[in-house]
């Protein structure tokens, strides 16, 4: 349970044991890979609008699913990220109805400062109360939901439209959306903010060995709090991607969102037990668990089933990753 | 280390708190009386053994939905397809009641023990972590529960009435069949946890769980009998909920995966195993209702009862965990 991905990083720069390495992230790869040469096998005339349907529709999962990976990087879990990604849809879309496209730029701002805030409140409860990062946010779950409510209690609001381009157009070519690239700028950024910054580390160093960490000199209280804001602002611009994909704000539009982010973390290669993944594995998982689903109606398949299918393929994943861990630790002697 | 299901005495008890700290289900009751108390104040006259019966009945699905999932958090896991096994059970309950009541009702029952089998083993085989893995399965039992509503039912009949008898007859009135039901688990899990050999072994599970495979003890074993009980607990849970609704849904017991949760934490069982006991769970779900029944009497918005019952479920832990226990 302690192989830590620091102890790993100590030892030789070998290619080979970089592969072993980041295993899991190159086989998601392939797994993503496989699934959009099924889509296109099984949908000859798959052409670019159903690629931008798929970044679309994996932008707040993906998103989310970042999120909660630099919060259980820290070694903590947020079952309060589907209330808070309302809070920010609901916030952006009651005041950007009659916004301008410059205003609607200025309140996204504000409101992703509000829900990273509120996520660092959750962060500081964990450290002032010292209860479990699940059962604080459990809590505080309930809190956020209340408080989407207060902001909009029906569905309604709006996004001006040149504002939800940003996300739903294709501004360099049909089989570039504007989405995709949006994913994968917001990984490469907090990636490299999670591995070149002294904060950032000391969130890895807090998740993989809290005692290390503190014998080490890390501020466990520090780190702790930053990977709820941190995370916190990719909720938030999660939340913001709902409205700019949806046009509307509603009051339970995230609670689907608390669990499927989980399941892409760990689809990700994420360990729940922190310290261990990358942000590149999340993302290929939502892409993944947003495809697939649309997968199986092109096979002809019956909606109904989509979502049985996914539950299986993640126990399915789930099981062998257990599996593979189970036989790392017999290798390593543990 | 050494915080036990097994009781420590320290000899030492000057202040009130360590009072609290050994008996932690006396001051649970506390909680729960000043509540009440709190009702009667706000609303002279409505505390009567009518109103006691109608808490009693919407307890009642809760608390036995949270008798599984104490069972699985004592060894350390968590079980987040409890919801979706109860949904499960209360609609096939219904929607087979024309192969007969029996058939209807084990039928019910078995999901729960199929769905608690699978989960028992991709937890204590497959080492799956219990959240992700119980999350896969939720999604598995609502996706199948969708399909079979899709294809196989076109037309659900009424719920049965011995179901409804179950989730809301009373006896003369005031004393609910669910109560009985309720009571009666509430002993067996009882009698398992204080009595048996296995539950002396669920408490070292989530205490320490390396020592215990180092005594030959085999973990897998006790781990897939708490997530087969929760299983069935559940299931049996949603007959009973179906019973107190009488409208079998999609989705019918969602709204109660966190509560299940809260009551196992506000009744003191600590979230990584080892600690608590059923006892707590029972009065911990009994505060959840009489905390929304407080709410519904102060004609609270539905924002503010949500921002009340979160506050109020991190209060209460709060307490617990920095003031009643003294570990973490």
């Amino acid at each position: 349970m302690i192989v830590s991905g620091i102890s790993e990083k100590a030892g030789t720069k070998i290619s080979v044991s970089r592969i072993r390495k980041n295993l899991w992230t190159i086989l998601v790869y392939l797994l993503l890979v496989v699934v959009l040469i099924a889509s296109v096998a099984i949908h000859p005339s798959y052409n670019s609008f159903d690629f931008q349907t798929l970044a679309l529709g994996a932008l707040p999962l993906a998103l989310a699913g970042l999120g909660q990976s630099i919060i259980v990087f820290g070694g903590g879990i947020d079952l309060s990220l589907g209330p808070l990604m309302t809070v920010a849809n609901a916030l952006s879309a009651r005041a950007m109805q009659h916004q301008t496209f410059e205003q609607a730029i200025g309140t996204a701002l504000l409101v992703i400062i509000i829900v990273a805030l509120a996520s660092m409140i959750n962060g500081l409860l964990v450290v002032v109360t010292q209860i479990p990062d699940i059962i604080v946010t459990l809590a505080t779950s309930f809190v956020w939901s209340g408080v989407a409510l207060f902001i909009l209690s029906a569905p309604g609001g709006g996004a001006p439209s040149a504002f939800q381009d940003i996300a739903t157009g294709a501004f360099i070519s049909g089989w570039v959306p504007n989405a995709l690239l949006i994913m994968v700028v917001v990984t490469f950024i907090f990636w490299a903010l999670l591995r070149f910054t002294r904060i950032g580390l000391s969130i890895f160093a807090v998740g993989s060995d809290r005692q290390a960490a503190i014998r080490s000199g890390v501020g466990i209280a520090r780190a702790k709090i930053a990977s709820y804001l941190v995370g916190g602002v990719l909720i938030a611009n999660a939340g913001i991607a709902l409205t700019m994909t949806t046009g509307v704000g509603t009051p339970t539009s995230g609670s689907l969102y608390t669990l499927s982010s989980l399941a892409v973390v760990v689809l990700g290669g994420v360990s729940l037990t922190g310290g261990k993944g990358n942000l590149w594995g999340p993302l290929a998982g939502a892409l993944i668990l947003t495809q697939l689903p649309t997968d199986f109606v092109f096979l002809g398949v019956d909606p109904n089933y989509a979502q049985a299918i996914q539950g299986a393929i993640l126990v399915v994943v789930i099981m062998l990753g257990g599996l593979y861990t189970l036989r790392r630790k017999r290798l390593h002697g543990q | 280390m050494s915080r036990g299901g097994v009781q420590v005495t320290d000899g030492k008890r000057r202040s009130p708190l360590s009072f609290l700290r050994r008996y932690t289900l006396f001051s649970l009751a506390i909680v729960t009386l000043i509540l009440v108390g709190f009702i009667d104040v706000l609303k002279p006259g409505t505390v009567s053994p009518g109103w006691a019966t109608s808490i009693l009945v919407s307890a009642a699905p809760l608390g036995l939905l949270a008798a599984g999932q104490t069972l699985v958090v004592l060894t350390g896991g968590i079980d987040l397809s409890v919801t979706s096994v109860a949904t499960t059970s209360a609609y096939l309950v219904t929607s087979l009641v024309s192969h007969g009541n029996v058939f209807a009702l084990v039928v019910a029952l078995l999901v729960g023990v199929v769905v608690g089998l699978i989960n028992g083993i991709g937890v204590a085989f497959f080492e799956a972590q219990p959240l992700i893995m119980t999350l896969g399965m939720s999604l598995v039992v609502d996706g199948a529960l969708e399909i079979y509503h899709a294809v196989a039912v076109s037309n659900l009949p009424g719920v049965p009435a011995y179901v409804s008898l179950i989730g809301s007859g009373t006896i003369a009135g005031y004393i609910p069949y669910s109560l009985f039901v309720w009571i009666g688990i509430a002993f067996l899990i009882y009698f398992l946890l204080k009595r048996t050999g296995l539950g002396r072994a669920i408490y070292a599970v989530g205490d320490n769980e390396p020592a215990l495979s180092l005594l030959g003890i085999r973990v897998w074993q006790i781990k897939l009998f708490t997530y087969l009980a929760c299983g069935l607990l559940s299931a049996i849970s949603g007959v009973v909920l179906v019973g107190v609704t009488s409208a079998p849904a999609l989705g019918l017991a969602d709204t109660f995966l966190l509560p299940s949760i809260a009551a196992v934490v506000v009744g003191g069982t600590s979230i990584f195993g080892g600690r608590g006991s059923y006892g707590g769970t029972f009065l911990g779900a009994l505060i959840l209702v009489v905390l929304d029944n407080v709410q519904v009497l102060l004609k609270a918005p539905e924002p503010v009862r949500d921002i009340v019952y979160g506050s109020i479920i991190l209060l209460l832990t709060t307490i617990y965990v920095r003031f009643i226990s003294q570990s973490r």
